[in-house]
């Protein structure tokens, strides 16, 4: 479009940029704190540039953690976050595909019927199952475990619906002709569908990372031992203590903010180059 | 290098839908047989039954000896073109070439070896480390065709592969699909509602309609002896022309019309057995009203409604008549352009 409106772009501008401000201001004051002192950040106003303090702080909430708060080291807290969102992330990408993959390309008895299932299931957050969910757990004896942490939280009827969409878009002619070629229904999946599927792929691991990465509720009720403690509950205990120390919270959330960020940079490459690379 | 046999192959979808009724068919080792018939006469289901891409409701289908009906796709030993080519878009040309031949535990020498013959043969050597969609039609045309002739199979099925190209390059293809069957002497059994593309590529020609065999000859056959009303009308363009005999002979006859044979109550006559100029033969006179000249090149077309009647007709003449929209013609017809049917069966009479 080509056009020259000098004040329509000055307001544009203002708009993008109070937008933009309105979302990192939290972040910068986040980081800023997390370089004071603890008595820097108690004197009444936030300081709004950063202090002095900052490697101590990092270094203290890395290797020690905040034990009297219960939390653990941030280093061990980050990798059984890490962990978990990994186990979720991968673990619903294959079950969705592979679920996706009968569906759409199997006729079985009851396929609608078990379509249905799936869907009836997105309805069903984690927080409406939790109990029946803890109790089936515990009675696993998988509290305080990974497996307990990652694989209820494993079934995904949003990407298995999301596969199944996609799927449906590929030409029946691709399966005929694979057929023709002497590829079985596994190789099919392997050789054409799975290369085929890689941007889907990519944009649903960042999302299901980020579930996985986020998830409070259930390591909370689920885990009593602090060694399996992930980040964003460690965060939460200590902002619970009767005093709680901000400078190391701020430090222990800029390290949580940040695989996230760097699973996005990271697929983001990916599926950009898959969407231009997979047209037709 | 097989013969295809079929003996009365069906095709019933659940709902009482009868797609393929019934189809007794013998394709010789070596033969180009093409399936012609309108869009929803079963051809292509015809055509994947042999395949192996649908299930066979009833009847036997053998490729060389060997009974085939419950064999998958791959192991009947057939390779297929598609109409939108289906050509895997994450490979290079290269690996769909290859990638049946992998799947067959080919070795890798072979593969390379078996993927250039087939390259250089059509043309597309230059092309093999790029991936489908950076290819115009007609190349991705070729490089499922490749696909096809890596595998040497014992038969070539074709579900309409051309028509999804130009004009220009649709005739381009044609002619390189014969020749490249004529030199592999590979069974081949193609599928096409184009009756240009049936006529030009086919040894044989069968012709189906609601899931039935109608005719089957060479082209020429069943250009110049076509067995029923329906192939009359399907082969050969413009259509043929049907007019009652009742009707011609009210125009006036000379005995022309007295020997066909029983049961004829229509005639076909092709629009370019029309003659604006009488025969030394013995021959029918028929007055007719120009409607509408059209002229395409090397030949007219003259739509024109017969005197005393509404029946729209066609004649084809070569060149351009000096004649025009509304004036009166009058065109002769000689007797062996006749083709005598029964309008209530649609068979042909006799000749």
């Amino acid at each position: 479009m080509v056009e020259n409106r000098p004040w329509a772009n000055l307001i544009a501008h203002i708009v993008l940029i109070s937008g933009v401000a309105l979302v990192a201001f939290p972040v910068y004051v986040a980081i800023v704190a997390s370089t004071h002192s603890l008595s820097g950040l108690l004197q009444g106003t936030l300081p709004l540039l950063p202090g002095g303090h900052g490697i101590e702080n990092y270094t203290r909430m890395w290797q020690a953690g905040v034990s009297n708060a219960g939390a653990p080291p941030a280093a061990l807290m980050l990798w059984n976050s890490f962990i978990m969102a990994m186990a979720i992330t991968v673990g619903k990408l294959s079950i969705s595909l592979l679920s996706a993959f009968a569906i759409v390309y199997f006729r079985f008895r009851f396929r609608m019927f078990f379509f249905w299932v799936i869907f009836v299931t997105l309805m069903l957050p984690v927080e409406v199952r939790i109990i029946p969910t803890f109790q089936v757990v515990a009675d696993l004896k998988m509290l305080n475990s990974f497996a307990g942490l990652s694989i209820p939280l494993i079934a995904s009827a949003t990407a298995t619906f999301l596969f199944r969409q996609f799927f449906m878009t590929i030409p029946e002619e691709m399966l005929e002709a694979a057929r023709v070629d002497g590829a079985g229904p596994l190789k099919f999946f392997k050789d054409i569908l799975m290369p085929l599927s890689v941007t889907n792929i990519a944009a649903l691991f960042v999302i299901m990372f980020i579930y996985g990465w986020n998830q409070y509720l259930w390591p909370l009720i689920i885990t009593t031992d602090p060694d399996y403690y992930t980040i964003v509950m460690g965060i939460q205990r200590m902002t619970s203590e009767e005093n709680p120390q901000w400078q190391l919270v701020m430090a222990a959330v800029v390290m949580a903010a940040l695989p996230p960020v760097l699973v996005i940079l990271f697929m983001q490459r990916l599926f950009v180059k898959g969407l231009t690379e997979t047209e037709k | 290098m097989a013969s295809i046999t079929l003996e009365g192959l069906k095709k019933t979808y659940s709902g009482d839908v009868h797609a393929v009724k019934g189809i007794d068919l013998q394709i010789e080792d070596g033969e180009f047989v093409v399936l012609v018939g309108p869009s929803g006469c079963g051809k292509s289901t015809l055509l994947r039954m042999v395949a192996g891409l649908e299930t066979i409701t009833e009847g036997t289908l053998k490729i060389g000896d060997r009974v085939v009906n419950k064999l998958e796709p791959a192991e009947r030993d057939i390779a297929m073109v598609f109409q939108n080519y289906a050509l895997y878009p994450h490979m290079t040309v290269y690996n769909n070439l290859a990638y049946g031949l992998k799947n067959r535990g080919f070795k890798k020498e072979d593969i390379e070896k078996r993927v250039r013959i087939a390259a250089k043969m059509l043309e597309i050597e230059d092309f093999l480390e790029r991936k489908p969609r950076k290819l115009s039609g007609g190349q991705r045309q070729r490089v499922a065709m490749g696909r096809a002739l890596v595998r040497e199979p014992a038969a070539f099925l074709f579900d309409e592969p051309l028509s999804n190209l130009d004009a220009k390059l649709r005739v381009q293809m044609r002619v390189e699909i014969k020749q490249l069957q004529r030199r592999l002497k590979t069974t081949s059994l193609y599928v096409t509602h184009d009756q240009l593309e049936a006529m030009t590529l086919g040894d044989r020609l069968v012709v189906l309609n609601a899931g039935q065999i109608e005719q089957v000859g060479t082209p020429m056959e069943i250009y110049s002896h076509p067995a029923s009303m329906f192939v009359a009308g399907f082969i050969g363009s413009p259509a043929m022309n049907m007019l009652p005999v009742d009707y011609l002979k009210a125009q006036g006859t000379n005995g022309l019309l007295d020997n066909l044979p029983d049961g004829t109550d229509v005639v076909g006559i092709r629009p370019d057995d029309m003659h604006l100029a009488p025969p030394t033969a013995l021959h029918l006179t028929v007055d007719s009203t120009l409607a509408l000249f059209e002229a395409a090149g090397a030949e007219s077309h003259l739509y024109v409604t017969l005197a005393d009647s509404d029946q729209p007709t066609v004649i084809r003449v070569s060149g351009q008549p000096p004649v025009a929209e509304g004036e009166t013609l009058r065109f002769f017809v000689t007797r062996d352009a006749l083709h005598p049917f029964n309008s209530v069966t649609g068979k042909r009479t006799g000749d």
